[in-house]
């Protein structure tokens, strides 16, 4: 099984119309800039830029035993969303306490309704492993997974996003977006909508209805909303120091090695997750490694799978590494030794460059947040 | 097809020249190349002086996507180089052939300069390389 290569979002004719620079992205035809992705990130840092992310995996949990399953699937704790709409950030770990998939989930029910409903959006790149792992383990337990393919969804990023959203759609989803809370998501006549993003700005994520979303996205766009692509997603996530999975961690890194430990719930004790015991393990015998924010203010890019040395505790890799161009000069993650100090070199182009190690996010709302 | 003018010299590793007419040459690189790099956010240029042998890496452009070198595409002497790249790197974005220019060599040997593609062999040889 899997997608034919080229698979195409609702959105592809207007990417194509905008002049996108359209790549791969597993298997998926996606737009990675639409001329200047340095531009793109600025006005997503500035104004709203919007992104056609409908090559997500949105999949639908559902019955009577939806949260003890999540429960049991995911490190962080489903029963922390006591009301319907939050979201939730979470890995979904193996047996051996590696990251199968970092996912959002969402509560679309009243807590404690009879047959809650939750929302997990998943990576693209990850859909086959995650949706063959989910119902792996899913088999002890009364629920339904519900693959939503036919939605689109849009991200507006930025600190005019919501306003600019709320100009061109109708009133109750104008009322829904201006009182919506940060990390909420509600439905709205067909629409979810959520606020939410992977940027580091305010903003909306919007799954809707794929023959929907050309009429809005022109809408969006006529409303000064700038296309942008992955490119700008990227370095956005990266400024605002968000893990990319497959670069920042993956299925034989721990979440306590990928500056994922906020997002484990180890109380309650007695609650039983997949990888638990691994992560505990880990725990208590002290990790070896962990991820942390390199900064280069020289010129110069610091590149993924580039060697990181550092005195006297040996060397490490950076996992993801660009130009910020909000900050103008090169930021990175890395995997250090657990000891690292505050300077470390980098190995570039064969020569060993000193840099800083902060840490992370480098922008948060558009300024620099590091010191 | 990008933009390749006909009165430049090209060579493969994307590159383009232009004889100023009194043995000294104009170098950046094509339209083409910008738009395969991207966002350009550095440009590394070799040092005013240095002599330069045709095919040494003399410089580094980074984009935000990728690091690439720079080849001297003649033998010679550098005698300018671009320092307003310094400020505006996207400048080899948006006027490769014009304020993009990367920097200029006195060449050491005119008859060099037979050896360079024009518009028409360099177009041939994108086109291969797709």
């Amino acid at each position: 099984m899997g997608l034919p290569m080229g698979h195409k979002t609702a959105l592809h004719a207007q990417h194509h119309a905008l002049g996108a620079k359209l790549v791969d992205f597993s298997g998926w035809d996606m737009p990675l800039h639409y001329g200047s992705q340095v531009e793109e990130h600025h006005k997503v840092r500035q104004s709203a830029g919007m992104f056609d992310v409908s090559h997500m995996t949105i999949v639908d949990v559902s019955g009577a035993q939806a949260r003890s399953y999540l429960r049991h699937l995911l490190a962080n704790d489903v029963a922390t969303l006591k009301q319907k709409g939050k979201a939730l950030y979470s890995a979904m770990l193996n047996e051996q306490g590696g990251v199968i998939d970092d996912l959002i989930v969402y509560l679309m029910t009243e807590p404690d309704a009879s047959g809650e409903w939750y929302r997990v959006v998943v990576n693209c790149g990850t859909r086959e492993q995650d949706l063959r792992w989910m119902a792996d383990q899913a088999v002890r337990f009364d629920v339904a997974l519900t693959e939503q393919p036919e939605l689109a969804m849009i991200a507006i990023q930025g600190p005019k996003a919501r306003q600019r959203v709320e100009q061109v759609v109708s009133e109750s989803r104008a009322r829904l977006i201006s009182e919506l809370k940060p990390f909420f998501g509600q439905e709205s006549e067909g629409w979810f909508i959520a606020r939410t993003g992977y940027t580091g700005e305010d903003g909306l994520e919007i799954m809707l209805p794929e023959d929907e979303a050309a009429a809005f996205w022109q809408q969006l766009l006529d409303a000064g909303v700038a296309p942008c692509g992955l490119g700008a997603r990227d370095t956005l996530r990266l400024e605002a120091g968000m893990n990319l999975y497959g670069a920042d961690m993956d299925e034989a890194t721990s979440p306590l090695e990928a500056g994922m430990g906020w997002t484990l719930a180890l109380e309650p004790a007695d609650r039983h997750f997949v990888g638990r015991e691994a992560v505990e393990a880990l725990k208590a015998k002290g990790v070896a490694q962990r991820l942390v924010g390199l900064v280069l203010t020289e010129r110069g890019v610091l590149r993924s799978h580039q060697k990181v040395v550092v005195d006297g505790l040996g060397e490490g890799e950076i996992t993801s590494g660009s130009f910020s161009p909000t900050l103008g000069h090169s930021i990175a993650l890395a995997r250090v030794p657990a000891g690292t100090g505050t300077e470390v070199c980098v190995e570039m182009r064969g020569k060993l460059v000193p840099v800083q190690v902060v840490k992370p996010p480098f922008v948060r709302h558009g300024e620099k947040v590091f010191s | 097809m990008s933009n390749v003018p006909n009165e430049l010299k090209y060579v493969a590793s994307h590159e383009w020249i232009r004889d100023e007419g009194d043995g000294v040459v104009t170098i950046g690189i094509t339209e083409h190349a910008q738009d395969l790099l991207g966002d350009v956010v550095f440009v590394e240029l070799p040092d005013i002086g240095a002599n330069v042998a045709a095919g040494d890496d003399v410089g580094v452009v980074e984009s935000v996507k990728a690091a690439s070198d720079i080849y001297a595409p003649l033998s010679g002497e550098i005698v300018e180089i671009n320092e307003a790249l310094e400020d505006a790197p996207e400048s080899v974005n948006s006027d490769p052939y014009g304020d993009g220019w990367f920097f200029k060599l006195k060449l050491s040997d005119s008859a060099e300069l037979d050896d360079l593609l024009d518009a028409d062999g360099y177009t041939a040889h994108c086109e291969s390389e797709s």
